[in-house]
């Protein structure tokens, strides 16, 4: 029983890191129904500008992640300003395609600057500390993930619902000319929705170093986390991402201890490929 | 858009394809070209990448679905030809036979339910499949888990489709390949069945509504398309002497049936042909030239080449080659010359 519970807690705080790195997909999905194939390729560059930033400086993911976000924040502006711009209003698979030739590109720019060798950082504030809960041994690094996984979910799904930047988003997505017909800026909309998307995976990938090795090929399972989470969410629903992910988590996590490890991704994928045949536009959609 | 065309006749067009395959059935007579090996492993990589792609074609150019799961159907053929050698100690020839019907079926069990989902939810439901039969595969022991297949040295020769010394033969082996699966999708251009394939992808309703039964015709379209993919898998074991989970099935070769289509320009019937013409020749020199540089250079190239060209023109190289065509058509057109895609 207690190795259940410890499974599942597990699995629920690997979820929260899963939703983390798919809410910025998840908004630039809704908004602008590109699929971002760069995505994991965003995380592993946060991960690499925090891991140098406190190995060459000493400073601690905690607080390098918010220059991981900012980061990935002027890279998502300039990847829409550079490529997706053009790619708009062409065939559905132009967006896709030009962002795996990205992808390609960053993964192996890290590969040649950085040497495909995993790094990780020692003496983070957060370290190796647990603490007892009862039976459970909870990870300090993974609940503080958790913790800024649902503060920035939150704050994102805040911004898209209630402010006025949020609700010309909203417009925008729905109907993008009579957003313009209305004096909203679609164009600034769409670079904004990109760069706070980006931001949003600079954090994920800013905190992991904390407890995640860096080396250049860790962003393509993040990628295809990411894809289903937001897939099995229902378009462009954050809050159907964030469900969508713990319910990744768990299932990894109980896949893997369970069955067998080399099965926990056979379990998600299976998951998604479940969820969507039963509901083809995911668990929120319609 | 469908284009009017005349069933089975020979046109114009066809005399140049002809043409096209007798110049490269004469290529090894040239012992200039085959005493260089590395540029007959090109020509081979050319013609078999060209036949991987025109087999996506049938379905995600004609069929309009895009597949990212063609690498599980080649893995299968690829795994049909390797087991027959390795495990059975038989000729590849059977194990092929057996592979591409495994591929068709595969094909036929996944697609039934995966049609019914739509754009980007059909996209990410054929990664999740090849991430299960990776997977799978990897820690299956009849099939030869992470350790893959390797192959034991026989008799080299057309019944055990091996070559040790020259490359010729394997050469004349991706030639049928590629003069078989274009000849297929040529002739499915002008059949019936093209044109019912062609109207599913352009507005399925509307082809129901005429009476054409939209599941059929995807259906049998990607078990076609899956039974050629899993030809050219097997055709890739012969070549490589080895197979494991990671060379055939991955998202990577998948992301390669779906470029090499889509860049040269897909629902084309000379697309494929020249996608493999421009990203084959590219990716192999690159690799030869700087993929000795602490890695990664001649991926750097190929990725900013791809965002190029699907940034500049999403028709493909077949757009860039009809904008080229078009600029040196014009004037001879207003001259009153003949007027051209009229047949």
């Amino acid at each position: 029983m207690d190795t259940l519970l410890q499974v599942l807690l597990d699995g629920i705080l690997n979820g929260m890191l899963y939703a983390l790195v798919a809410v910025g997909l998840c908004l630039i999905w809704g908004v602008m129904d590109v699929i971002n194939f760069a995505h994991g390729e965003y995380v592993m560059i946060a991960m690499y500008v925090t891991y140098w930033l406190g190995f060459l400086a000493n400073v601690d993911p905690l607080i390098s992640m918010f220059a991981g976000g900012l980061f990935i924040f002027i890279l998502g502006a300039l990847t829409y300003r550079l490529i997706i711009k053009y790619t708009i209003g062409k065939p559905p698979l132009s967006a896709l395609l030009a962002t795996f030739g990205l992808a390609m590109l960053l993964k192996n720019l890290c590969l040649n600057q950085f040497t495909p060798n995993f790094r990780i950082l020692s003496d983070t504030w957060l370290g190796d500390k647990t603490f007892q809960l009862g039976a459970l041994i909870v990870p300090l690094p993974q609940l503080v993930t958790a913790i800024v996984a649902l503060v920035v979910v939150g704050l994102t799904y805040y911004m898209v619902r209630s402010t006025r930047f949020g609700w010309a988003v909203q417009a925008t997505a729905m109907d993008k000319e009579a957003a313009e017909l209305m004096g909203i800026n679609t164009e600034r909309i769409y670079l904004l929705v990109f760069g706070i998307g980006g931001a949003t995976v600079g954090l994920a990938g800013g905190i992991m170093p904390t407890y995640l090795a860096v080396h250049p090929e860790v962003g393509t399972m993040f990628s295809l986390i990411a894809f289903i989470c937001v897939a099995m969410g229902g378009f462009g629903s954050i809050p159907g991402a964030l469900v969508a992910a713990i319910l990744i988590g768990v299932v990894e996590a109980l896949g893997g201890y369970y069955i067998a490890p080399v099965f926990k991704y056979v379990a998600v994928f299976g998951l998604y490929l479940a969820v969507v045949f039963l509901r083809p536009k995911g668990i929120f959609g319609w | 858009m469908v284009t009017p065309m005349h069933h089975g006749a020979l046109k114009r067009k066809d005399l140049f394809w002809l043409a096209l395959v007798a110049l490269m059935a004469l290529v090894p007579a040239v012992s200039a070209i085959t005493a260089n090996s590395f540029l007959m492993h090109v020509l081979i990589l050319i013609l078999l990448f060209a036949s991987m792609a025109q087999a996506w074609n049938i379905i995600g150019g004609y069929g309009g679905q895009t597949s990212f799961g063609h690498s599980v159907f080649f893995g299968i053929g690829a795994y049909g030809a390797g087991m027959a050698v390795v495990t059975y100690g038989l000729s590849p020839w059977p194990g092929i036979g057996v592979g591409m019907l495994a591929a068709a079926t595969v094909a036929v069990l996944i697609s039934y339910p995966c049609f019914k989902l739509s754009g980007h939810y059909f996209a990410i439901a054929t990664f999740a499949v090849v991430e299960i039969f990776n997977r799978m595969f990897l820690v299956w022991y009849w099939v030869g888990g992470a350790l893959g297949l390797d192959y034991p040295m026989v008799e080299e020769g057309f019944k055990n489709l091996m070559w040790y010394d020259s490359k010729t033969g394997y050469y004349y082996c991706a030639l049928v390949l590629f003069v078989l699966i274009f000849g297929i999708v040529r002739f499915l251009e002008g059949h019936r069945f093209g044109y019912y394939l062609r109207a599913v992808r352009e507005g399925q309703e509307t082809a129901e509504s005429l009476g054409v039964n939209s599941t059929a015709v995807k259906l049998t379209a990607m078990a076609l398309s899956a039974a050629l993919a899993g030809l050219c898998g097997a055709f890739f074991v012969q070549y490589n002497l080895r197979v494991d989970p990671g060379m055939v099935m991955s998202l990577d070769m998948s992301m390669k049936f779906v470029l090499v289509t889509i860049l040269g320009g897909a629902g084309t019937l000379a697309g494929p042909l020249l996608g493999a013409a421009v990203l084959i020749p590219l990716q192999e020199y690159t690799r030869a030239l700087w993929g000795g540089l602490g890695g990664g250079v001649d991926l750097i190239v190929f990725g900013v080449l791809i965002i190029v060209i699907v940034v500049k023109q999403p028709a493909g190289i077949s757009g860039i080659v009809r904008d080229i065509a078009k600029r040196f058509r014009r004037p001879a057109d207003a001259k009153g010359g003949t007027s051209v895609g009229t047949a």
